[in-house]
């Protein structure tokens, strides 16, 4: 059997993208998870806050999913569990995909259309390099919370969080809730990881110190955690001597930063984006590899669930006009980030597959107050998105509509952190 | 009473012990720490070296390129990831192509095979990513990489199939000399050995003095390293060595028998057990890992670690030398196996076979040969390496080798559940990953860990809090359960 789409991830990308793709005719359509249900991530984020944007109230995450779970039983979508992506082909007008799972053992899934929707991991202690030794009780914040949520078990008692990314910040809270005392969330950077709403549910609620500016510098216990070194940095992020204080804590939660997850994307060939670490993408999330489309954490690190699910409709849109041949490729614009801007998603843009409007995510690289973000082509202002406060931990959703793009006929579309006029 | 006691089941102790059953004895292997090749073996370069080095009158000299050649059989029987990738020893200036030329002769004296003097040109045809501005380099066709711990838990696992006791978490803390035994005392009990082996790796100094007057003593010298992802692997195909100086080999680069790539080590004398990584010493790494890999790119590193050399000094009994001390002890029937350090590794199996031939048998006279010696492991199933149709073969017959549970490595369930039921089997969260690199990947365990240790409590048939990283009791991993599990119960 050929498919018309194969979704690999069975979170709330991929879950949005298939009743998209569904939705919008494409007939066979099969979502691939390699964990033991559907949701994704969604399934440890008991907390509440989900879908404020799309269904205008406060959703836990698995009350999230579950909405988009009912959709794809509703919609008749097959789904296999427990089920592993091995690798990617391109065949031309078919991807075959290898994968495995318990009951079926090793199938060669052959498929029109795939979409990427693999999110993202946690970086590491390994990976930023904490000196010290390497006990145990350092636990991403992210591993820590599926032991809590997922398995009922506690990962420590006396905690400290280095790094003030949102999972962080609702880790904090949830140990706390939990009976463990949280002694504070250290931060390398002056200004905080974590969507503002956080900062003030999670930390100052609790009275946990939010200690900016900092870092951990030695982790001390050979069999089990015994403590860390804390110390200040200066604005070169350089440790300032003399500032370092020794905190006795058995956990230690790390909260600094997640990497899109594309093994897969780089071994099929797809063209990468080094700032996003992601796929470049266009308006639908189309790659560079034609029937081949991501959208989600995998091909940038969204801060909220209700963009991800944004952006897989596009996505699954996308893949259900590939199929039907009616997908443009002709590229007109791409996209690129100046001053103040880390990175732009989509990268590029093809006018004819445009409906009404484009959306564009970016991420500021700093703190900025009172400035806009300006989109040009070559010297010619096209928009300006106001702002009060830009934050680099919060994701600015940059809309330009067609009416506007279609006066130019091609070029770069060039964003930038400006002064207000 | 045992015929033979060993002290350390690092690479010597097990790899000794594994030796020893080619005769009929009875033969215990002590360690007091919670798995096999824990210490010294656990974090080290995991290099196979050539041989060229060390100076033909030595130990090291003597049994280094003999230990090399016998490793395709070693890795073959024990079914240990080895490569042969060769390595090269870089000179950036005239001064250092007369150390190399120096070392070429000495390679030729100790019988190392194939070495060959090249040509900048013919260096960067080999190594595109290496500096332009080397002279030369010292190539050694022999020398290989192989995976330090995993070859010590096959050895260990085939010692415990031929017979030798494995007692972990034995901590010898006194040794007696009776008329003609040994009782050694542990935190777990006394065992009594005709004879004992002491391969205590940087205690095994400490462990003489329970019994002898001091003639040597170990000095701890530690080394920091980085290990890169996989994407970094292939930036060199051979280990990549600056040229030596007195202080030791340098930083070296190399690719590791798995696909990631390794920087280091530095040397600095620190207390024993001091295997902390620090700030300047990582820094320090990667300051001298660019002189002769320019390109290294520093934001794919997925670890860092530090591990111990125990390094023979003089005192004032005798002078070491710095070579390795393998000998019957002045203490009658007391045998040391120490300043083992680089390249202990490699002249491992040449050092066994010499130990039990040259030592352990004239103090056994009625010794016998062990007709039932099977020098194989039961074969590893690695699902990453497999073909297609293994693949498709396997999960066909064991459904459980279609679950990926380590993802980063693509390691199974089944693969996890059999390193658990082997002899000298898995109990804990780190002796999974080094058996079957569950958590050795990107992610560092954070997808797989609480899998593992959920594997680990169904198969070992208990809870999860019970399920420890790394050392007995001290290393829990879960405090208890959560408030609100124990409110419903």
């Amino acid at each position: 059997m050929i498919y018309d789409v194969v979704i690999l991830g069975g979170g709330p990308a991929g879950l949005a993208a298939a009743v998209e793709a569904k939705n919008d005719g494409a007939e066979q359509v099969l979502i691939l998870e390699r964990d033991r249900e559907l949701g994704g991530i969604l399934n440890q984020c008991i907390h509440n806050g989900f879908g404020l944007h799309t269904f205008n109230e406060e959703l836990t995450g698995p009350e999230y999913a579950e909405r988009y779970i009912q959709k794809v039983i509703d919609l008749n979508i097959p789904y296999m569990l427990d089920t592993m992506v091995l690798d990617m082909h391109d065949n031309g007008d078919l991807k075959s995909i290898h994968v495995i799972n318990e009951e079926n053992g090793y199938m060669i899934i052959e498929t029109k259309a795939v979409v990427l929707t693999m999110g993202c991991r946690e970086r590491t202690s390994g990976a930023i390099g904490i000196p010290g030794y390497r006990p145990s009780g350092v636990f991403t914040a992210g591993t820590a919370q599926r032991f809590i949520n997922m398995e009922g078990y506690m990962p420590g008692k006396e905690v400290v969080i280095l790094g003030s990314g949102d999972i962080g910040l609702i880790m904090a809270r949830r140990m706390t809730l939990e009976g463990a005392h949280v002694q504070a969330v250290c931060e390398l950077m002056p200004y905080s990881n974590g969507l503002v709403r956080n900062i003030v549910q999670c930390l100052d609620d609790y009275d946990i110190p939010l200690k900016l500016s900092h870092t951990i510098t030695f982790i001390h216990g050979k069999d089990r955690l015994e403590g860390v070194t804390v110390a200040k940095v200066d604005e070169k992020l350089k440790v300032i001597p003399g500032t370092e204080e020794y905190i006795p804590c058995d956990t230690l939660l790390l909260s600094v930063g997640l990497i899109p997850e594309n093994e897969i994307t780089r071994n099929a060939g797809v063209v990468m984006d080094n700032r996003t670490n992601g796929a470049i993408v266009g308006e639908l999330r189309q790659t560079s590899m034609p029937g081949v489309f991501a959208c989600g954490n995998v091909v940038h690190v969204h801060d909220l669930v209700d963009f991800v699910s944004e952006e897989a409709v596009l996505a699954g849109k996308g893949a259900a006009k590939y199929i039907k041949g009616d997908l443009d490729t002709e590229i007109t614009f791409t996209t690129t980030n100046g001053d103040g801007i880390g990175y732009v998603v989509p990268q590029q843009v093809a006018m004819k597959n445009v409906e009404e409007k484009v959306t564009f995510y970016m991420r500021v690289r700093q703190v900025f107050q009172d400035k806009v973000v300006n989109a040009y082509i070559g010297d010619q202002l096209i928009a300006t998105k106001k702002e009060k406060k830009l934050l680099p931990a919060e994701m600015v959703n940059f809309k330009i509509s067609k009416d506007v793009l279609a006066q130019y006929p091609a070029g770069e579309i060039r964003f930038v952190v400006e002064e207000a006029k | 009473m045992y015929d033979i006691a060993i002290i350390g089941a690092g690479i010597a102790g097990s790899y000794i012990a594994r030796e020893l059953t080619r005769y009929k004895l009875d033969i215990v292997l002590l360690d007091g720490e919670n798995d096999v090749g824990n210490q010294i073996t656990m974090a080290n370069s995991a290099i196979v070296h050539a041989g060229f080095d060390a100076p033909a009158y030595k130990l090291k000299g003597k049994f280094n390129a003999t230990g090399n050649l016998m490793y395709d059989k070693v890795c073959e029987d024990l079914d240990v990831p080895f490569k042969r990738c060769g390595s090269l020893v870089v000179a950036h200036d005239e001064y250092e192509m007369a150390t190399i030329h120096e070392l070429y002769q000495n390679g030729l004296k100790n019988g190392v095979p194939g070495l060959k003097i090249l040509f900048k040109e013919e260096v960067h045809a080999m190594e595109p990513n290496i500096n332009e501005d080397i002279c030369g380099a010292l190539y050694a066709p022999t020398a290989g990489i192989v995976s330090p711990f995993e070859l010590c838990v096959h050895v260990a696992e085939n010692a415990v199939d031929n017979g030798v006791t494995l007692k972990l978490n034995h901590m010898v803390t006194a040794i007696d000399k009776a008329d003609d035994h040994f009782k050694i005392t542990t935190n777990a009990g006394e065992i009594e050995a005709k004879f004992v082996i002491n391969a205590a790796g940087v205690y095994a100094d400490d462990i003489y003095e329970m019994v002898g007057e001091p003639y040597f003593q170990l000095l701890a010298r530690k080394g920091n390293y980085f290990i890169f992802d996989k994407e970094a692997g292939s930036l060199v195909n051979s280990v990549v060595f600056p040229c030596p100086s007195k202080k030791g080999k340098g930083i070296l680069v190399a690719p590791t028998v798995h696909g990631n790539l390794l920087i280091g080590p530095d040397a600095e004398p620190v207390d024993k057990g001091d295997i902390s990584t620090t700030t300047e010493r990582l820094d320090y790494i990667k300051q001298n890992a660019l002189k002769n890999c320019p390109s290294l790119p520093f934001n794919k590193i997925i670890r860092s670690y530090a591990g111990l050399r125990n390094t023979p000094i003089k005192d004032t009994f005798t002078t070491t030398d710095g070579d390795f001390i393998i000998e019957e002890s002045p203490v009658k029937g007391f045998i040391n196996v120490a300043g083992y350090e680089s390249p202990g590794l490699t002249s491992i199996p040449a050092v066994a076979h010499y130990v039990v031939e040259e030592l352990v048998k004239p103090l056994i006279p009625d010794i016998e040969e062990n007709h039932d010696y099977n020098p194989k492991v039961r074969k590893h199933l690695r699902f990453d390496e497999m073909t297609e149709e293994e693949k498709v073969e396997i999960i066909k017959q064991d459904p459980k080798y279609g679950k990926v549970i380590c993802r980063c490595e693509t390691i199974t369930e089944g693969e996890i559940i059999d390193v658990i039921h082997r002899s000298a089997g898995a109990r804990t969260v780190k002796s999974v990953k080094k058996r079957c690199r569950a958590g050795m990947g990107r992610c560092q365990g954070g997808f797989c860990s609480p899998r593992v240790v959920e594997i680990l409590a169904r198969e070992l048939n208990c809870s999860l809090d019970d399920i420890m990283y790394d050392q007995q009791d001290s290393t829990y991993i879960l405090s208890g359960h959560t408030k609100s599990v124990k409110e419903e119960a």
